[in-house]
């Protein structure tokens, strides 16, 4: 058998594991582990400028990939830079794989230099984390690492290394595991045929159901067994936020997203419908409003992979535990092997009504001859790009004007923070999806507060060439903010307003990229064309938009799911 | 309700701070919490007695056992269980006191198993309601001392918590 370094075995269990792209920042307690990558070239290492944005990389990365996503970095201030992207994919239950340096074991506890409790600060915001004690041990807590993180509910897990344990002239022998075997730790790999009985035999009795779909069907790759149970059923469909794109939202039996501003239809039919699918869902109060008023006719049928998902916040009627694609699989075989067909008159005078709540076009905006709205240049993004782009955002009202506007027929292509809601998101998740994805077009649609939070990407996007586009939804204050201190404090726009904001263009060039401003109407067309034609560059799209424009439809706060303000004056 | 759940978590280090950080950080009750090894070396098994509605019941349960380290866990209330807490009491005993401490010890089935001139150290062990009963029947004045393990259960009958 070989031997190796800790530091060794640690970069060779990487490539074990099948890992090609780490993204990361380098300091004492790591230098074994980065000296050992610098001596081999099979792992590839991205250096970003703030951790932060390292955890985000590797979160759009596995967004856009569906594998986990890897980040390296040293102990302390590292470790700690790294928090608000791990909490950031665990609440959107994103597969990562954190491995931090920490200082050597003989010095834990005597806050040593650059020490911090790594496993004590990320408990909280983590699947699982593991710290090293020996380093024999290295090969078989990184494939725990990658199995925790991948398997069941996927979630960031964090790896402690004490420097000792990389110590470059301590050899041992090296043999990576195949299999790990957990006994506490056996994620359910099929729900129970008697539940999935039930269900169907619910569903196909059902005379006004909706299909409520979440992130869970495009991290449980279930995405094909939903849209052919949807169309099988013919049953009206919504998704969260974090499920754009598990269902062609151009389809006719797509409502659109439901929720805090989701679209009127949505969340009527939900309101108003006697049976719920709930897959991969996990009815977050940015969905159910006011959980008391939630659907009051609906029974639920909800499948997680997560028991403790379901009857956290609404009681299911039928708990399926188990990954959606299967469950869905079964289904659907139950479904076509069914005498019983859904009640075809039911149906009908189902979606005669949805019909009637589309027509009324909840969905809509004022336009105008002088100003750009932000929702035209989002819905033009998605005319230039096919509605095939990779679209990142942060978070504010730019992405809910993007998550509204851009046509997404696919999975893993919206890519946001829904769960944690971080500002500075945007920028790095793009860069990790350009980064595996060079041929494909990668937007990242942002607001002039977000994109300050990490800017200094932009060094990382020109050391890695990575073109991404940026589009700053610039409205000169951070406008979800002001949003609702218009709505909930009479206007008193208490720190929302981006005072001395840089100019932009500048600073891009400053970077080395190309900046284009768009102030006037007329030109918001042909300079998006020009900057979506420079293909190898990336480019910062800075445009001026209404400064007064709010997100609706928005559910009325404590209310039920169908009571929406739908403009600054109306409300039903 | 009051429960009390029993847990089997693996013998390694920070696995109790994530079941007490669990319990902090989703807001949930801790009344008392005990935790040692078992006859298995690899484990240790944890007994917490929570407060909380069915809903509330059901979240901590399906919580703990979603922790990596959780290898398996009862919720001891939902059958018939025999469950004891240990308590050590220093009661100020002199004169006439003495007798009467001793008797009502006795009626407790509790030990005096210290004693000083001044100071009798008694050992009681049973559910935390007897104990709770003992303390006021020697009254709050003359105790100088309390400490308490915390309650530890176990099911009657067949039924065992093992791997
Ligand atoms: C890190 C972080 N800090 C604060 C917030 C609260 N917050 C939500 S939206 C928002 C304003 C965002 O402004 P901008 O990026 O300009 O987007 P806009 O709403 O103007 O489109 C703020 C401050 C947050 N989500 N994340
Ligand atoms: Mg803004």
């Amino acid at each position: 058998m070989e031997l190796l370094s800790g530091a060794d075995m640690l970069i060779r269990s990487l490539q074990d594991e099948g890992i090609e792209n780490i993204y990361g920042y380098p300091g004492g307690a790591a230098l074994h582990i980065y000296d050992a990558l610098f001596r081999q070239d099979k792992v590839k290492h991205i250096l970003v400028r703030h951790e932060q944005a390292a955890v985000h990389m590797a979160d759009g990365y596995a967004r856009a990939t569906g594998k986990p996503g890897t980040v390296l970095v040293t102990s302390g201030p590292g470790a700690t830079n790294t928090i608000t992207g791990i909490a950031t994919a665990f609440m959107d239950s994103i597969p990562m794989v954190v491995l931090c340096g920490q200082v050597a074991s003989s010095l834990i506890g005597e806050d040593a230099f650059q020490e911090t409790d790594m496993i004590g600060v990320s408990r909280p915001v983590v699947k699982h984390n593991l710290s090293v004690r020996h380093p024999q041990d290295i090969p078989e807590t990184i494939r725990k690492a990658y199995h925790i993180a991948s398997t069941g509910r996927p979630g960031p897990v964090v790896v402690d290394i004490p420097k000792d344990m990389t110590t470059p002239n301590e050899r041992y022998e090296y043999s990576y595991p195949k299999k790990v075997k957990l006994r506490s730790y056996n994620p359910a790999v099929r729900g129970h045929s008697g539940q999935i009985k039930k269900a169907v035999d619910m569903l196909l009795a059902a005379k006004r159901p909706v299909i409520y779909a979440g992130g869970g069907v495009i991290l449980g790759k279930a995405t094909e067994q939903l849209t052919e149970l949807t169309r099988l059923l013919g049953y009206p469909i919504t998704n969260t936020l974090m499920g754009i794109g598990c269902y062609p939202c151009s389809d006719k039996q797509h409502l659109g997203w439901l929720g805090m501003h989701g679209t009127y239809e949505a969340n009527m039919t939900m309101h108003h419908s006697d049976l719920i699918l709930a897959v991969g869902a996990r009815f977050d109060d940015r969905v159910t409003n006011a959980t008391e008023k939630f659907c009051p006719g609906a029974r639920i049928v909800h499948i997680d992979i997560d028991p403790a998902s379901i009857s956290k916040t609404i009681d299911a009627d039928v708990p399926i535990v188990g990954p959606v694609d299967s469950v869905l699989n079964e289904m659907l075989s139950l479904v076509k092997g069914a005498k019983e067909k859904p009640d075809a008159d039911a149906l009908a005078a189902w979606w005669k009504q949805i019909d009637e709540w589309r027509a009324f076009h909840g969905m809509r905006y004022e336009t105008s001859d002088d100003v750009i709205k932000p929702q035209e240049v989002v819905e033009m993004l998605s005319r230039l790009t096919n509605g095939e782009a990779f679209v990142t955002s942060d978070v504010g009202q730019h992405q809910m004007f993007a998550a509204q506007y851009y046509k997404f027929d696919k999975p893993n292509r919206w890519i946001n923070s829904g769960g944690l809601g971080t500002m500075g998101f945007g920028l790095p998740a793009a860069m990790g999806v350009k980064h595996t994805h060079p041929d494909d077009e990668v937007l990242c649609i942002t607001g002039e507060g977000s994109i300050q939070m990490n800017i200094q990407e932009l060094s990382t996007c020109k050391q890695y060439d990575l073109p991404v586009k940026i589009i700053n939804l610039n409205n000169q204050a951070l406008g979800m903010v002001k949003q609702w201190q218009d709505m909930n404090y009479e206007s008193r726009h208490s720190q929302s307003y981006m005072e001395s904001l840089p100019d932009f263009m500048k600073l891009v060039e400053a970077y080395g990229h190309v900046g284009i401003r768009i102030e006037r109407k007329e030109d918001l067309e042909p300079k998006l064309k020009e900057a979506l034609a420079m293909k190898d560059k990336l480019v910062f799209v800075d445009i001026l938009i209404d400064r007064y424009e709010h997100v609706y439809p928005m559910q009325v706060a404590r209310g039920s799911m169908k009571d929406m303000w739908l403009s600054k004056t109306e409300r039903v | 309700m009051r429960r009390i759940i029993s847990v089997l978590l693996e013998n390694e280090p920070g696995a109790l701070s994530r079941v007490v950080g669990l319990f902090s950080q989703r807001n949930y009750n801790i009344e008392t919490l005990t935790v040692a090894p078992t006859e298995d070396e690899t484990l240790s098994r944890l007994t917490v007695t929570t407060t909380g509605s069915d809903k509330v019941i059901e979240q901590i349960t399906k919580q703990l056992n979603k922790l990596i380290e959780v290898v398996k866990l009862v919720d001891l209330t939902e059958g018939s269980h025999i469950e004891r807490e240990l308590m050590l009491v220093k009661l100020k005993a002199t004169g006439s006191q003495r007798a009467e401490i001793k008797r009502t010890v006795d009626i407790f089935r509790g030990q005096i198993v210290d004693v000083t001139s001044s100071v009798y150290t008694v050992q009681l062990a049973g559910s935390s309601d007897k104990l709770d009963g003992f303390v006021q029947a020697v009254g709050t004045s003359g105790v100088l001392e309390v400490v308490r393990t915390g309650v530890s259960g176990i099911a009657r009958g067949e039924k065992v918590l093992s791997l």
